[in-house]
């Protein structure tokens, strides 16, 4: 007997030929895909592949011009992403989701102090003891290895992998289920990059989240996720097993990407 | 007497590369391979250099595509067929079954070694602890000097990164492990040491099917030869 029973259980998020056009110009075109829970993956592809609005369509920030995004909210439901109620969407954006932008400005209050900014997210899903949004504010910044004594200074004074740090921090202090990252280690130094990377390998893994990380870097694509898409002109041109693609390229662009990367 | 089914079994098996960066130019890696590895066993890839042993064992990982033909692997009562499996099986038969012990160490920066033993111990369903044991037992076995296990590897020599390595290979306890010249960086004493892991994890079950540069080592392991050289196709060697 020949059994390849799949596994039964639903994926989180499901996009059905997803698309988006800024005026006669691809944004992303037709694209698919299924998101299961613990699963990390990467989209990649240049600059202008499309990976970014990608990104902002899956995870609500753009609408799609055609197409389905459904994702399987806590409760089991299946919803389509494009009908929820903006009640809904808010607590979708401050519970269940969590981003982590290529610019911090982006995913910071940079005003705000860093306990201040871990523990508005808190705020925002009910918490109101001071002590206890502390309390948790010092427990994730010591995880994202931030000194504890940098609490009650603003993000502006942090170097940019701190701050990156922090947002991370931000992101995952309320448990999210799934987290949307655009290129989180662009712009950072090499040995920055190699800490965050670390560190977010060990929360994905420690916390069994999904996420969908966005990066132009095929190392990180390789120490991160598990599967992969190649994104190029708006459309996903190859996709399946991060070490597959990465060690057996199939298509011309993939092949060129793949030789292009510096051996150090 | 009651044969075994085999833990994995080729049939018919083909890939051949396209090089589009250098014009289209294809290369055939093998043709038409069939075998079959038994549980409980050890068996040896032969062949010259070249003849696509190691492009074997990572079609059968996965990391490579078949083109043709069925890898089928045993993953508890079902068999999974590696060459046409979603991405998602083959990620599930890996963290259940499939092991594979590569020539180096893939060094991820900042982990230590005994975090790196202990995750793949986890991977494979042990707990925490039972992890964090087995992998000490390992490293100590493998001759790593307890000083190094809190480092992470990229500082370490080349033969104790691959030790690292194998530590991490043997950890999950796969029912199924895929080796490719893992004492190819390895002194005599420590080839001995991976010869004994081979021989316990045979011993305890597991199908192991690999490629071993040094005689002494496949002589003392090996139950099975496969000669690779039979399925390579015509015009792929020089």
């Amino acid at each position: 007997m020949i059994a390849s029973e799949e596994v039964l259980d639903p994926p989180l998020l499901t996009a059905r030929q997803v698309t988006r056009w800024y005026g006669h110009q691809i944004g992303c075109l037709d694209v698919d895909v299924d998101l299961y829970e613990g699963e990390v993956l990467a989209i990649v592809g240049e600059s202008g592949s499309g990976k970014s609005t990608l990104l902002s369509v899956l995870s609500s920030q753009l609408v799609a011009s055609s197409g389905q995004v459904h994702y399987r909210m806590r409760d089991g439901v299946t919803r389509d992403c494009a009908i929820l109620s903006e009640a809904e969407r808010r607590l979708l954006l401050r519970t269940d989701w969590g981003f982590v932008h290529q610019d911090s400005r982006n995913g910071l209050r940079m005003g705000v102090s860093a306990g201040g900014n871990v523990g508005e997210r808190l705020m925002a899903v009910g918490w109101r003891n001071y002590g206890s949004i502390r309390a948790e504010a010092v427990d994730w910044l010591a995880r994202v290895e931030i000194d504890v004594g940098r609490i009650d200074d603003q993000p502006v004074q942090f170097s940019g992998g701190m701050r990156q740090r922090l947002q991370i921090a931000k992101t995952l202090v309320t448990s999210p289920r799934l987290v949307f990252m655009d290129e989180p280690t662009g712009g950072l130094d090499v040995s920055v990059q190699a800490r965050l990377l670390d560190l977010m390998r060990g929360l994905v893994a420690d916390l069994g989240l999904a996420a969908i990380i966005v990066t132009h870097d095929l190392a990180v694509a390789r120490l991160l996720s598990s599967r992969m898409m190649v994104m190029r002109h708006g459309r996903v041109i190859e996709h399946g097993l991060t070490d597959q693609l990465l060690d057996d390229p199939r298509e011309p662009y993939t092949q060129l990407l793949v030789s292009s990367i510096l051996q150090a | 007497m009651t044969l075994q089914p085999p833990a994995i079994e080729l049939a018919a098996v083909s890939k051949t590369f396209t090089m589009h960066m250098q014009g289209g130019t294809r290369i055939p890696v093998v043709c038409d391979v069939s075998f079959t590895v038994p549980p409980a066993s050890c068996t040896v890839l032969g062949g010259a250099s070249g003849a696509g042993k190691s492009s074997l064992l990572k079609m059968i990982f996965g990391s490579y595509r078949c083109d043709a033909g069925s890898i089928l692997v045993a993953d508890g009562a079902g068999r999974v067929d590696v060459a046409t499996a979603t991405p998602r099986r083959i990620l599930q038969l890996r963290s259940s079954t499939l092991g594979y012990v590569s020539q180096f160490l893939r060094v991820i920066p900042r982990i230590s070694a005994l975090d790196i033993v202990t995750s793949a111990a986890r991977d494979g369903g042990m707990t925490a602890i039972q992890a964090r044991d087995r992998a000490a037992e390992l490293l100590t076995q493998l001759n790593i000097p307890q000083r190094l296990w809190a480092l992470p590897p990229s500082t370490f020599s080349g033969g104790e990164q691959q030790r690292v390595n194998i530590a991490r290979g043997f950890a999950a306890q796969h029912a199924v492990l895929l080796l490719d010249e893992p004492t190819a960086s390895l002194d005599a004493e420590n080839r001995a040491v991976v010869v004994e892991l081979l021989l316990d994890a045979k011993q305890s079950g597991t199908a192991i099917l690999g490629v071993f540069h040094d005689e002494d080592v496949r002589v003392l392991v090996a139950d099975h030869v496969v000669d690779v050289t039979r399925f390579t196709p015509a015009g792929a060697q020089a």
